[in-house]
């Protein structure tokens, strides 16, 4: 009996290992905030599209492409890329499979330290907020969203001591190698997480109208704003007037979104969008495929890096759909349904939109679990699990750049560590200081969290399919595979992925950059986040900073021998 | 919430559920596969050499 009971319990721990490696913050956090920013079924609908076609083929193509590396000798995206084209641009590419995990952890540590703090301040009892009003306030002062440089005091409720703690902690577990304890903590933590996310769901889709001064604001009223494929507005019906469309959820608010149409003597209209009007809008595109890639962790870069450490018979198959789909869970299934409709519950729709795209849940949980009992406890353990589930996923952020550097430089890997954690010290930093709106983690976010990884997840899919060759990809992606991957997927991998993300790319570019809105067929302005560029210190300096890194990045991968070595065929070995 | 609402809510969510459900019965009933199926070892082999 003892051997089938080991057996079993091995193939439980497996699957809590894939779980635990997949569930992050961009599932309980990231992902509410861009469904809401997108809010509808349609942001859904491009979601789901999104996994089928790019995330889990590219998932599948960047196990393959590492473990084939690291066969060869090469850990890093640019070795990689090197070793399997052969060719001299690979290598350079390969840098973006560096800067996005390295930059990416820059603000995923600070989000992080959010996690402990607001977990470690539950179980004080200083975090109980019974208004919409004050939990945005204790957020604001622990970011220091409202002014640059505000979240640099030192207290239980500022992000500061939190985020050097956090930080500290992190590069210890790195430099000393203990990450092993840590991974095993997190997976006895992960069904408790999960547990407590049923729980919270529970309570939240038992909340009705928390607010009794605004009984349109309901649970239900959530659900439709994020589930619904059409949307319907109140908008001025004279282009110039300063009043701002809005959106209208559930039968009572739009009963009282008509009164409202009928009083203002035909200055306001309701405007009902139907879900093909809403698909045109490529932004949504963008990011519901970014949200794929950094959910799933695919075009970050992290995945070629680890898969590159594993043996040539090791399954890649189902191991990438097991943590795909343990992912999709936690996120469509349980963080989508938490925070979404609590927010409009608690806050209305009309705020819900403007919460960035990781506050939503620091201003909303708080809320919920003010309204539970022994809510204090449950809160702290949720953001708790939270930073768990964050530890490990920001520790393999780290493995990226510290796999380049050993590579690139031929150094050891506690000077590795050293210098990735010079690096991204004053990263962090600068994401701490420039903290008002957000607006550095957000830029960095778009530029590096959205738009390198749509680059990186397209050139990898193009490396797959037709540098490398779709015959090849396949046979080297089923070796060993416990399940065989459908013969569809390669025409899904070598024709429809590109084509897609292309497409989107191209739209992206047609609206964001050149401003013409593919919505409305007509010349309009571009996107906040190319004007802020001109007009925001904050923004003009994170891409600036970004554009530093990739240098530092750039001569370093140009001077490397083990890279020339990679181009020409060779092993590292050889 | 309208009956599309409904209807796109309940399919995304059934559709995530059954497939890691079938992820989850395929890695505790496939023979000889446990070994082979691997997470993200955080664990790298560059930890353990020497400096």
């Amino acid at each position: 009996m003892s051997a089938p009971k080991e057996a079993w319990s091995s193939r439980l721990g497996v699957i809590l290992a894939v779980a635990g490696s997949a569930v992050g913050l961009g599932n309980f956090l990231r992902f509410p905030g861009l469904a809401a920013q997108y809010g509808g079924g349609a942001f859904m609908i491009a979601y789901a599209v999104s996994f089928l076609i790019i995330g889990l083929p590219i998932g599948w193509a960047e196990w393959a492409m590492g473990r084939y590396a690291g066969q060869l000798g090469y850990n890093s995206c640019p070795g990689a890329f090197a070793s399997i084209t052969r060719s001299r641009w690979a290598k350079y590419a390969g840098i973006i499979g560096v800067m996005v995990p390295v930059m990416i952890y820059m603000y995923y540590v600070v989000i992080e330290s959010w996690c402990l703090g607001y977990a470690i301040n539950f179980w004080r009892g200083d975090l109980a907020p019974t208004a919409a009003a004050a939990s945005g306030d204790i957020f604001e002062t622990f970011t220091g969203s409202g002014a640059d440089g505000s979240a640099l005091a030192i207290s239980w409720k500022t992000a500061l001591p939190w985020l050097v703690g956090v930080f500290v902690f992190n590069f210890w577990l790195i430099y000393r190698g203990l990450s092993k304890g840590i991974e095993k903590m997190c997976n006895l933590g992960m069904p408790l997480l999960i547990v407590l996310a049923i729980i919270l769901l529970v309570r939240v889709l038992t909340l009705g109208a928390p607010d009794p001064a605004r009984p349109n604001d309901t649970v239900a009223a959530g659900l439709g704003y994020l589930w619904n494929p059409t949307k319907v507005n109140v908008v001025p019906t004279d282009p110039t007037s300063d009043v701002k469309p809005y959106e209208v959820v559930g039968t009572g608010g739009i009963a009282e979104a008509k009164a409202t149409v009928a009083a203002s003597g035909g200055r306001l209209a309701l405007q009902e969008v139907g879900v093909i009007t809403q698909l045109r809008n490529p932004k949504l595109w963008l990011s519901a495929a970014s949200q794929i890639f950094f959910s799933l962790s695919v075009g970050f870069g992290v995945i070629i890096v680890y898969s590159s450490y594993m043996r040539k018979d090791d399954d890649v198959v189902l191991s990438g759909l097991t943590a795909s789909s343990a992912n999709e869970f936690c996120e469509v299934g349980l963080g989508g349904l938490i925070s979404v409709p609590a927010a409009v519950a608690f806050l209305g729709v009309a705020s819900v939109a403007g919460q960035g795209t990781f506050g939503l849940g620091f201003n909303v949980l708080p809320l919920v679990f003010a309204k539970m009992p022994a809510g204090a406890f449950f809160g702290g353990a949720f953001f708790f699990m939270l930073f768990l589930a964050a530890v490990t996923s920001s520790i393999s952020m780290l493995q990226p750049g510290i796999a380049f550097l050993e590579e690139a430089m031929n150094i050891g890997r506690k000077m590795s560590v050293t210098v990735l954690g010079f690096l991204t010290c004053i990263g962090s930093g600068f994401v701490m200081y420039f903290s008002k709106d957000l607006k550095a983690l957000d830029t960095i976010d778009f530029w590096v969290g959205t738009f390198l990884i749509f680059v990186l997840a397209t050139i990898q899919i193009i490396i797959f399919g037709w540098v490398w060759g779709i015959d090849k990809g396949f046979a080297e992606l089923n070796q060993g595979a416990a399940i065989r991957v459908p013969q569809f997927f390669r025409i899904i991998m070598k024709w429809v992925c590109p084509a897609f993300l292309l497409t989107v790319f191209a739209m992206w570019f047609l609206d964001s950059i050149l401003g013409f809105d593919l919505v409305r067929l007509q010349w309009g302005a571009v996107a906040s986040y190319v004007t802020d560029l001109r007009s925001n210190l904050a923004a003009q300096l994170s891409v600036a900073f970004i554009l530093i890194v990739a240098t530092f990045f750039f001569l370093i991968t140009a001077r490397s021998h083990a890279f020339l070595r990679a181009e020409k065929g060779l092993t590292k070995h050889d | 919430m309208t009956t599309a609402g409904i209807f796109i809510m309940l399919g995304s969510v059934g559709t995530v559920t059954c497939l890691f459900s079938w992820c989850i019965y395929k890695v505790l009933t496939t023979p000889k596969e446990t070994g082979k199926i691997h997470a993200v070892d955080l664990h790298t082999p560059d930890m353990d050499q020497p400096e």
